[in-house]
């Protein structure tokens, strides 16, 4: 079992024939194709006025309300530039997609917040954007991390980072244990999924029985799924916080990693999470070992 | 980005918030010139950099001479205009080092009755834009949110809506102000919100925003920063940058395509990925090392972008070892250290340098680390290479 992830899900690509959106496109048709074979998840794709085309022999059509219609499509994956990514997602919203994993990196925090305000009456689930994607291993990912760091298992990932993901992964992976599920989240300040839906989801996925939470400085949305964590979370949760050492008012890379107002430290993430039970590694060396312990625990 | 308070209340006036009447001066003439002609009994004469704590801050060259400073005479504005130019002030925000002031802000004089302070920020939990305002102007936000909570005033408005007249009256009333100061503020604040959100600010901060004798609320101040995201539909905004106002490093970083922010350490880092670029600072510090720098090479770095890192990080005179920490997800190892053994040639070290290589080929990149014959300190996970590097300094 998993959560997002399933056999039933079958992908379109919005921005597919712009070159990450593609090569993106690719590999993660052969993954899905690796795990399920002779099935096709990856379907097709989306680039207004290059519908009726072929890339690599994916259909290409002009909105996404006919990808769905001919291909059968029920999620999709953003690669659409920023100043036009947030438009991307509201149609993929409009067409009913189930779910909308974007990866683009960039989009104004405006267009986020009408990106949500749009989503509010949708019953169509947007991970990212600024984000790796979704995995589940052995049935399909849905982004740009690379499939084989992920092996099956029983761990829930849900993180903010990319590499840093794939660095707990591997880590995991060298104590023994897999993944039902990894999340990327994303790294800016408006998001369409947060810690806590992920939580619930990961808590009542029977194939899940253990959970790694992976954050970043800045906003409080690890204080939130802390809470979340001691009232409604029983099974074993272990995390780590990124930007110990940041200095205040400086954007780490990421649009929502910056300590402001003397708020969203690393310090006091950390502390609500131990406060809440979670096994938390001081050191990015550590996740792997963390889980494990509380695993025994 | 940042842009100054003169060219924040350019836009504000633009966008038809109110600001008292200023002129710029970037010759003591032309502050003596700005005086008589706002023609006022009082000016004042305000430094323009990026740095908050003007006010209080002093000058390395005249450490009588403060940063923000009320006049009586165009002569008066001369004379503080020549210490102020081209001299350094330093104010809590700025560091020991100071900013050099290059501008002058001569502002009318007001009679003010009140003070107070206002903030726009998005609030990610609300998930949407919110107006603080406060009874406690002049004073810095997190002091009065850390001693006096009840004095914060947080009122969420809609990006698209605006804030509604009657959100401007229920803070105005909470604010206690009068009948006239109302009627100005129910312009004042919804038009202040209007800005923000067309301008696609991150924050805008007015401190102190004033009430004068006569009713009318005004933006003495304007501290504006805009979400970089966004400025590809702000070309007038781009306009205003200052690049003196920002560190060249980090600026040189940027037009290379990469993330990098300069740090107080001797410890060079050259990661791919925000995230792991952060835990590899973090790690650093828990071995017992110092950071110089966070540098996020990006997910795809190429051979110029990673001969472009390594010379950032060895331009900074403190750095006396490097780690590189990669972890090669969709990007091979393999292009990446052809990458760092080029820049390795190109950029000449004489620093020790730790590599951690995990990922995609990774066998086939270590081996070629090996054969390079380089002085190179190869570390098998993250913990390994921490300690190394920091071996390596103290050896």
């Amino acid at each position: 079992m998993s959560i997002l992830v399933s056999k039933a899900t079958r992908v379109i690509t919005q921005g597919i024939t712009g070159n990450s959106g593609l090569f993106h496109s690719q590999q993660c048709r052969a993954y899905a194709a690796e795990c399920q074979p002779g099935v096709d998840v990856f379907v097709g794709g989306v680039t207004p006025g290059k519908g009726g085309t072929t890339v690599d022999g994916f259909p290409v059509f002009n909105s996404v309300i006919e990808a769905r219609e001919k291909t059968g499509a029920n999620t999709s994956m953003i690669f659409v530039p920023p100043p036009f990514c947030a438009d991307a997602i509201l149609e993929a919203a409009d067409a009913g997609m189930d779910l909308i994993v974007a990866i683009t990196e960039g989009i104004p925090v405006m267009d986020m917040l009408r990106v949500r305000r749009g989503l509010e009456k949708s019953s169509s689930r947007l991970i990212g954007p600024n984000c790796p994607g979704v995995i589940t291993p052995g049935v399909a990912k849905i982004g740009i991390m690379p499939g084989y760091i992920h092996k099956p298992g029983t761990i829930g990932i849900i993180s903010k980072s990319g590499t840093l993901t794939y660095e707990a992964a591997w880590q995991l992976g060298r104590v023994g244990l897999g993944q039902s599920t990894a999340v990327g989240i994303g790294g800016d300040p408006i998001n369409g999924t947060n810690y806590i839906e992920l939580l619930k989801m990961f808590q009542d996925d029977p194939g899940t029985e253990g959970i790694l939470v992976i954050g970043e400085i800045g906003g409080s949305a690890e204080q939130a799924a802390a809470e979340y964590i001691r009232s409604h979370v029983t099974k074993p949760v272990a995390g780590f916080i990124a930007g110990q050492t940041a200095p205040p008012g400086k954007r780490m890379g990421h649009a929502g990693a910056i300590i402001s107002g003397g708020g969203g430290t690393a310090a006091e993430k950390m502390a609500a999470l131990r406060a809440a039970g979670v096994v938390v590694s001081d050191s990015p060396g550590g996740m792997g070992a963390a889980m494990k312990q509380a695993m025994q625990r | 980005m940042k842009i100054h308070e003169y060219q924040g209340k350019q836009l504000f006036r633009a966008a038809g918030v109110a600001v008292p009447q200023g002129i710029v001066a970037k010759t003591p003439d032309e502050a003596a010139r700005a005086f008589e002609t706002l023609g006022g009994t009082i000016a004042v004469v305000k430094s323009q950099i990026h740095a908050g704590g003007r006010g209080k801050g002093c000058f390395k060259e005249h450490p009588q001479q403060r940063g923000v400073v009320l006049v009586r005479s165009a002569e008066e504005a001369r004379q503080n205009a020549e210490r102020m130019l081209g001299s350094t002030l330093v104010t809590i925000q700025t560091g020991e080092e100071g900013k050099q002031v290059n501008t002058l802000f001569v502002e009318q004089g007001l009679k003010i009755a009140r003070e107070l302070y206002l903030g726009i920020v998005v609030d990610r939990e609300v998930g949407g834009p919110v107006l603080i305002m406060s009874s406690e102007g002049g004073m810095e936000i997190e002091e009065v949110a850390k001693h006096s909570p009840e004095k914060i005033l947080a009122e969420p408005f809609d990006a698209v809506a605006g804030l509604y007249p009657y959100q401007a009256r229920k803070l105005a009333y909470a604010l206690g102000l009068d009948a006239t100061a109302v009627r100005s503020a129910e312009k004042f604040l919804p038009q202040i919100c209007r800005f923000f959100v067309n301008y696609d600010c991150s924050m805008t901060e007015i401190n102190p925003l004033i009430i004068t004798e006569d009713g009318q609320m005004l933006a003495l101040d304007a501290k504006v920063t805009f979400d970089d995201n966004a400025l590809f539909r702000h070309k007038d905004v781009v306009a205003l940058r200052d690049l003196a106002e920002e560190d060249p490093a980090e600026v040189r970083a940027a037009d290379t395509g990469l993330s990098y922010v300069k740090l107080n350490g001797n410890i060079g880092c050259l990661v791919n990925g925000a995230g792991l670029a952060m835990s590899t600072m973090d790690l650093i510090k828990l071995h017992g090392g110092e950071p110089a720098n966070f540098l996020d090479v990006g997910g795809g770095a190429n051979e110029e972008q990673v001969t472009e890192a390594f010379r950032i990080i060895l331009a900074d005179k403190n750095v006396k070892a490097v780690l590189v920490n990669i972890f090669g997800g969709i990007m091979r190892c393999d292009i990446i250290v052809s990458a760092l053994l080029n820049a390795y040639e190109k950029v000449g070290f004489n620093v020790p340098l730790v590599v951690r290589l995990e990922g995609t080929n990774v066998e086939k990149a270590r081996e070629m680390l090996q054969a390079s014959g380089r002085a190179i300190i190869s570390a098998s996970d993250l913990t390994d290479a921490a300690q190394k590097v920091v071996a390596a300094l103290n050896a």
